[in-house]
């Protein structure tokens, strides 16, 4: 839909700003693939299943690192606490109806999430990146001390999933359920935040990360901002902790750990953060990378990853996208100075 | 007189035992042109910082159209109205000069905050934000991203952010700094075509700009007011010129 106005408003600038949002040609080839994946490798669908919730684990990361700039190495912290109010719900027989539990991890993530933002958000840098590591670290340890409650070390097994709408029943050895109910909720929750990056408020957030002196004396309120980001993170992460936890049956302290932060950080790092799709691609490498040379290497196959993530960083500015930015820029030819 | 735009009232700052700011009874009405100069370290910047609410006084007040505000935080006094600049450019970098802009005019009409409808599509604030770009003559560079722009071409959109605000009060740290002068007149004309009702406090160590810019200068030494008068009174000023013009080796 476009409106050729006279004036200003016909101004490239203007165009370009107001065509930002439209969807690219080429962004259904993604979701294509994920389904394709469905059809191609039935065989594989648990390790499709576990890909998506790690994408739209690295997309809630991406929005509060990538958009709002807020340096997380405890993002784990609500992808855990996701997973374990879909645990213990369940587990207890308080409730396990798939898509409200997803939506009780939603709120319960976004209620520690906003907490610990009132806080941490006050600082910046190594000091925020410490302090949401300890949020993790404090959250990781009641997992394991509450044992009546958390099952402790162990986690909670078999939990009673009941099927999807009361027909699609989750099997842990074919998981075609699992893959289409984890595709549909990424897809919603995808669709969610590309509205909220292309708005004024995610424009807003972009300020924020690229000069926040700035964005404070043009009188952005810029904590309030940064919480509610990290709130709307936070229970983005949830949503794939939850969704983690259903698919599995089980939810352990792995969803809690430094481990699971790091990999999702890793992840972006490697695919392009601030990108939207930077999450796909390096959540796909990733694991990919992970899965296939873990058997024939099966204790040194992180060197591999560890030498990829050493050429991303010396080559590629932003990830493996900023990489294909920096050879689409050469390629193209280049338009003459105005 | 009336009651003036912005006011303070025996403003002081220590920083541990240095006195940045001592006692300053400063007044800018509504619609001033006022140039605030002095030598290096003198405390201008600290005095902009004050007014603007970057820093907490140790004593004494501000006031804005005759209210007490040393208790509002910055974000706050740009809502009223107040708006500056800063020495050393502080854009977004890696957006267009239209974003940029944007930014600013999204905060003030309070469109900022919402979440759904896509940032391009409001209109108010893209027209909002061109216009003032046309006026600035940056339209040509709106599209581009700011680190794509020369040094000159960025401080003009300092300004247009700022001008997005649509201040009362504009106070502009050394508008034109590290700007060749071949192309500091496009800074200086557009200082000098900014709406009348504004209220103007230019800091600046250019005395050519502050001589033919300023109805009212104010020279600020050791942090304390030296001297205030007309640029004529300055000029003819026997202790300014031995403290501030001579060493500017200047007039």
């Amino acid at each position: 839909m476009t409106v050729q106005q006279p004036g200003l408003a016909g101004h490239p600038a203007a165009v370009a700003l107001a065509g930002r949002h439209r969807v690219r040609l080429w962004e259904p080839i993604p979701w294509i693939l994920l389904l394709g994946f469905y059809f191609a490798f039935p065989r594989y669908l648990g390790f499709g299943t576990e890909l998506l919730t790690t994408i739209l684990f690295a997309i809630s990361l991406d929005l509060a690192l990538g958009y709002a700039g807020i340096v997380t190495l405890g993002h784990a912290a609500f992808f855990g606490a996701g997973a374990y109010t879909v645990g213990m719900l369940a587990n207890h027989g308080i409730w396990n109806e798939p898509i409200t539990s997803l939506i009780l991890a939603a709120a319960m993530a976004a209620a520690i999430g906003l907490a610990s933002g009132l806080v941490l958000l006050r600082t910046t840098g190594l000091t925020l990146l410490m302090l949401t590591l300890c949020t993790m670290a404090l959250l990781e340890e009641a997992a394991n001390l509450g044992s009546e409650y958390t099952g402790g070390f162990d986690g909670l097994a078999n939990l009673p999933i009941p099927p999807l709408f009361g027909v699609f029943e989750f099997s842990p050895l074919f998981p075609t359920v699992q893959y289409l109910y984890c595709l549909a909720v990424l897809f919603l929750c995808f669709v969610f935040v590309r509205t909220l990056v292309y708005s004024p408020f995610g424009q807003s957030l972009t300020g924020v990360r690229e000069n926040t002196l700035r964005m404070h004396a043009v009188g952005a309120p810029v904590n309030q901002r940064l919480v509610i980001c990290y709130t709307i993170s936070a229970a983005l992460a949830g949503i794939a902790g939850g969704l983690w936890a259903q698919s599995n049956a089980y939810v352990n302290l792995s969803t809690l750990g430094l481990d699971r932060a790091a990999t999702v950080l890793i992840i972006l790092v490697l695919g392009g953060y601030g990108r939207l799709y930077g999450a796909f691609i390096g959540a796909v490498v990733y694991l990919a990378l992970s899965h296939f040379l873990a058997k024939p290497y099966p204790t040194a196959w992180q060197l591999g990853l560890g030498l990829l993530l050493v050429l991303i960083a010396l080559f590629a500015r932003n990830g493996i996208i900023g990489l294909y930015d920096q050879l689409a820029a050469r390629w193209r030819p280049r338009r003459a100075p105005p | 007189m009336s009651t003036p735009l912005l006011e303070t009232r025996r403003l002081s700052i220590n920083f541990g035992a240095l006195a940045a700011t001592r006692n300053v009874d400063f007044r800018l009405q509504a619609g001033a042109r006022h140039a605030l100069i002095g030598p290096n370290g003198a405390g201008k910047t600290t005095l902009i910082n004050l007014l603007t609410g970057v820093l907490k006084p140790t004593a004494g007040q501000v006031l804005f159209k005759g209210s007490d505000i040393t208790a509002v935080k910055q974000a706050d006094r740009v809502k009223l109205g107040i708006a500056r600049t800063f020495q050393i450019n502080r854009l977004f970098r890696g957006l267009s000069v239209l974003e940029n802009v944007y930014i600013a005019v999204a905060e003030r009409l309070g469109v900022a905050p919402s979440m759904l409808k896509p940032a391009g599509r409001r209109q108010e604030v893209v027209d909002e934000a061109m216009a003032l770009l046309e006026t600035l003559k940056l339209a040509d560079d709106a599209a581009h991203r700011i680190s794509e722009l020369p040094y000159g071409r960025q401080r003009l959109v300092e300004l247009a952010i700022t001008l997005g605000l649509k201040p009362d009060v504009l106070l502009l740290d050394e508008p034109a700094a590290g700007v060749p002068s071949t192309e500091s007149h496009i800074i200086l004309d557009a200082v000098a075509a900014l709406p009348r009702e504004i209220g103007v406090l230019i800091i600046d160590h250019d005395m050519d700009l502050v001589f033919r810019f300023a109805q009212r200068i104010t020279v600020l030494v050791g942090g304390a007011v030296f001297a205030e008068g007309t640029p004529k009174e300055i000029a003819a000023n026997p202790d300014v010129r031995a403290v501030y013009l001579g060493q500017a080796g200047h007039g």
